[in-house]
C-alpha cells in the first residue's frame, strides 16, 4: 500500500538540499497550510454540489447543469460571487463580536479538519489524545454561533443561537461517550494508532455489539452536532428566517455554510477512523485472494470512500425526515440516547476486562 | 513537533478568513443607505431592544451538561488503561458512575429534562 511520507521525505529532502535548515522549515511549513487551504476549499465546494444535486434528485429534480458539464463548476461560481458581494454590518451589533464570530467558527473547524487521518503517512497533526482533541476543538465551534448570534441584535438569532447552543452540548455528550467506548476498546487516544489497532478487522465489526451501536448514537448525534437534517432547529428556515447567520451577508455568510459542510466531513471522518478503519482496507480473515485485491486499492480511496458514503447518509436524513421540534430534541438526548451510551459503555468494559473479544 | 503544527494550523485558519474577506471588501460594491443599516430580522421593522431575557431551560440544559461533560473528562485516562486497571478498576469507576447516574435520575425525577 502506497505510503505518503515517501512523498513527504522527498519533499523534505529536496528542500534542505538546497535550503538552510530553518529556511527548508519556513517552506514546509508554508507548504501544508497551502495544502490543507486547498484540500479544505475543495472538500466544501464538492459537498456542496454533491448535496445539491442528491437533494435534488430526492425531490426529483435535476439540480445544477448549467454551469459546466453536469453543472459540477456551480458551486464555485457561488463561491466567486458570494467573494464579490457587499459585506453590510448593520448598525446596532456588537461590532467586534459580530467580526470575531465567522473566525472562530473556521478556526474549530480547520484544526478539527487537520487532525484526521487521511491516507498512509498523511496526517498533519497527530497528537497522543487526538480523539479527544478532536472533540474538544470541534466544541469551539458552538462559542461562534453563540457570538453570531448575540451580536446580531436581531430576536431570531439570538433564539436560533440559543437552540443550537442547547442541541450541540447536549450531543455533544453522546458523541464524547460514544468516541470514549471505542477508547476503551483500542486503549490509545491517538489516531494514527487506532486506525492501525484496525489492521486486521474495523472496530464495528471487532467490537461485537456495543461497537455498532456506538456507531449508530456517533451517527444520530453527529448530524445533530453540525446543526443538520432532522435537527436544523438553530436555522429553521420557515420560523426563524435563517437563524443565527440571518444578519451576515456576502462571504461572513460563506464562512459559516462552508464550516458547516465541514463539520459534516470531519463528523464522518472521525466515524470512519473510529468506526469503519479509518484508511484500513476491508479485509476478511483467510481469503487471501480478496484481501490482496483490497490492499491494491489506495488508502486515500479507502478513506475518503467511506467518508463520502457515511456523507450520504447524513444528506439521506436531512432530505427524508421532518424537523424535529426542541423538546422532542432534547427528550430524545436526555432521555433516550444518554441512558444507552452510559449502558452500552459499560457493556464495552465489561467485554474488555473479561476478555470476550475476538 | 505537534504544537508547531497546531500553530501553523491556526495561523492558516486564521488567514483564510482574514484574506478572503480583504478580498471580499476590495473587491466588492459599496452603497450607503440608511434603509440598509436596519436590522432584517424577518421583513418587518424591529420592536424593542433585541437583547433580551430568554427562556430559562437552556441555562438548566448548560449546567447538567456541565456536570456530564466533566464526568466524560474524568472517563478519559481511565479509559486508556481499561485493560491494566482490570476489575478493581471497573468497580472503583462504577462507583463514580453510579453517583452521577443519581444526579441525573434525580434531575429526571424533578422534571429538569422536560422542555416547559
Amino acid at each position: 500500500m502506497f505510503d505518503f511520507s515517501v512523498v513527504t521525505h522527498w519533499v523534505d529532502q529536496l528542500l534542505r538540499s538546497f535550503l538552510p535548515e530553518g529556511w527548508a522549515i519556513l517552506t514546509e511549513f508554508i507548504l501544508i497550510g497551502l495544502c490543507l487551504l486547498v484540500g479544505y476549499a475543495v472538500i466544501a465546494l464538492v459537498l456542496i454540489y454533491v448535496e445539491r444535486k442528491v437533494c435534488a434528485f430526492f425531490q426529483c429534480r435535476l439540480g445544477p447543469n448549467r454551469v459546466g458539464p453536469y453543472g459540477l463548476i456551480q458551486s464555485v461560481a457561488d463561491m466567486i460571487k458570494m467573494l464579490t458581494k457587499e459585506l453590510i454590518t448593520i448598525n446596532h451589533v456588537d461590532k467586534f463580536l459580530f467580526n470575531l464570530a465567522p473566525y472562530i467558527v473556521i478556526i474549530a473547524s480547520v484544526i478539527a479538519f487537520s487532525c484526521l487521518p487521511f491516507a498512509k503517512g498523511l496526517e498533519i497533526i497527530d497528537f497522543n489524545v487526538g480523539a479527544f482533541f478532536v472533540m474538544a476543538v470541534s466544541s469551539m465551534g458552538i462559542v461562534g454561533i453563540l457570538l453570531a448570534g448575540w451580536s446580531s441584535n436581531n430576536k431570531y438569532s439570538l433564539i436560533g443561537a440559543m437552540r443550537s447552543g442547547a442541541q450541540m452540548i447536549s450531543y455533544e455528550l453522546s458523541i464524547g461517550l460514544s468516541i470514549l467506548t471505542i477508547i476503551v476498546f483500542t486503549d490509545t487516544m491517538q489516531l494514527s494508532q487506532i486506525v492501525a489497532n484496525q489492521a486486521d478487522g474495523w472496530f464495528i465489526f471487532k467490537g461485537h455489539i456495543p461497537a455498532f451501536i456506538a456507531f449508530i448514537i456517533y451517527l444520530i448525534a453527529g448530524t445533530a452536532e453540525t446543526n443538520r437534517g432532522p435537527f436544523d432547529l438553530p436555522e429553521a428556515d420557515s420560523e426563524l428566517t435563517a437563524g443565527y447567520h440571518t444578519e451576515y451577508s456576502g462571504m461572513h455568510f460563506g464562512f459559516f455554510y462552508l464550516a458547516e459542510y465541514l463539520n459534516m466531513f470531519i463528523v464522518a471522518g472521525m466515524a470512519t477512523t473510529l468506526f469503519l478503519g479509518g484508511w484500513m482496507p476491508l479485509h476478511i480473515g483467510g481469503w487471501n485472494g480478496f484481501n490482496a485485491i483490497m490492499d491494491a486499492i489506495p488508502s486515500i480511496i479507502w478513506f475518503f470512500g467511506k467518508t463520502g458514503g457515511l456523507i450520504f447518509i447524513i444528506m439521506w436524513f436531512k432530505w427524508t425526515f421532518p424537523r424535529l421540534r426542541i423538546d422532542q430534541l432534547l427528550t430524545l438526548e436526555w432521555k433516550y440516547l444518554l441512558p444507552i451510551n452510559l449502558v452500552n459503555m459499560f457493556l464495552m468494559v465489561i467485554v474488555v476486562v473479561f476478555d470476550l473479544h475476538f | 513537533m505537534n504544537f508547531t503544527l497546531l500553530v501553523v494550523v491556526l495561523i492558516t485558519a486564521i488567514a483564510l478568513v482574514a484574506i478572503a474577506l480583504g478580498v471580499a471588501r476590495l473587491v466588492s460594491p459599496r452603497s450607503y443607505n440608511g434603509q440598509k443599516g436596519e436590522a432584517y430580522e424577518c421583513g418587518i421593522p424591529t420592536r424593542g431592544k433585541s437583547w433580551m431575557q430568554f427562556k430559562v431551560g437552556y441555562y438548566l440544559f448548560a449546567i447538567l451538561f456541565l456536570m456530564f461533560d466533566v464526568e466524560t473528562v474524568y472517563l478519559f485516562p481511565w479509559a486508556v488503561i481499561v485493560k491494566e486497571t482490570g476489575v478493581d478498576g471497573l468497580y472503583c469507576i462504577l462507583f463514580f458512575m453510579i453517583v452521577l447516574i443519581l444526579g441525573l435520575a434525580y434531575a429526571w425525577k424533578k422534571g429538569a429534562l422536560e422542555w416547559k
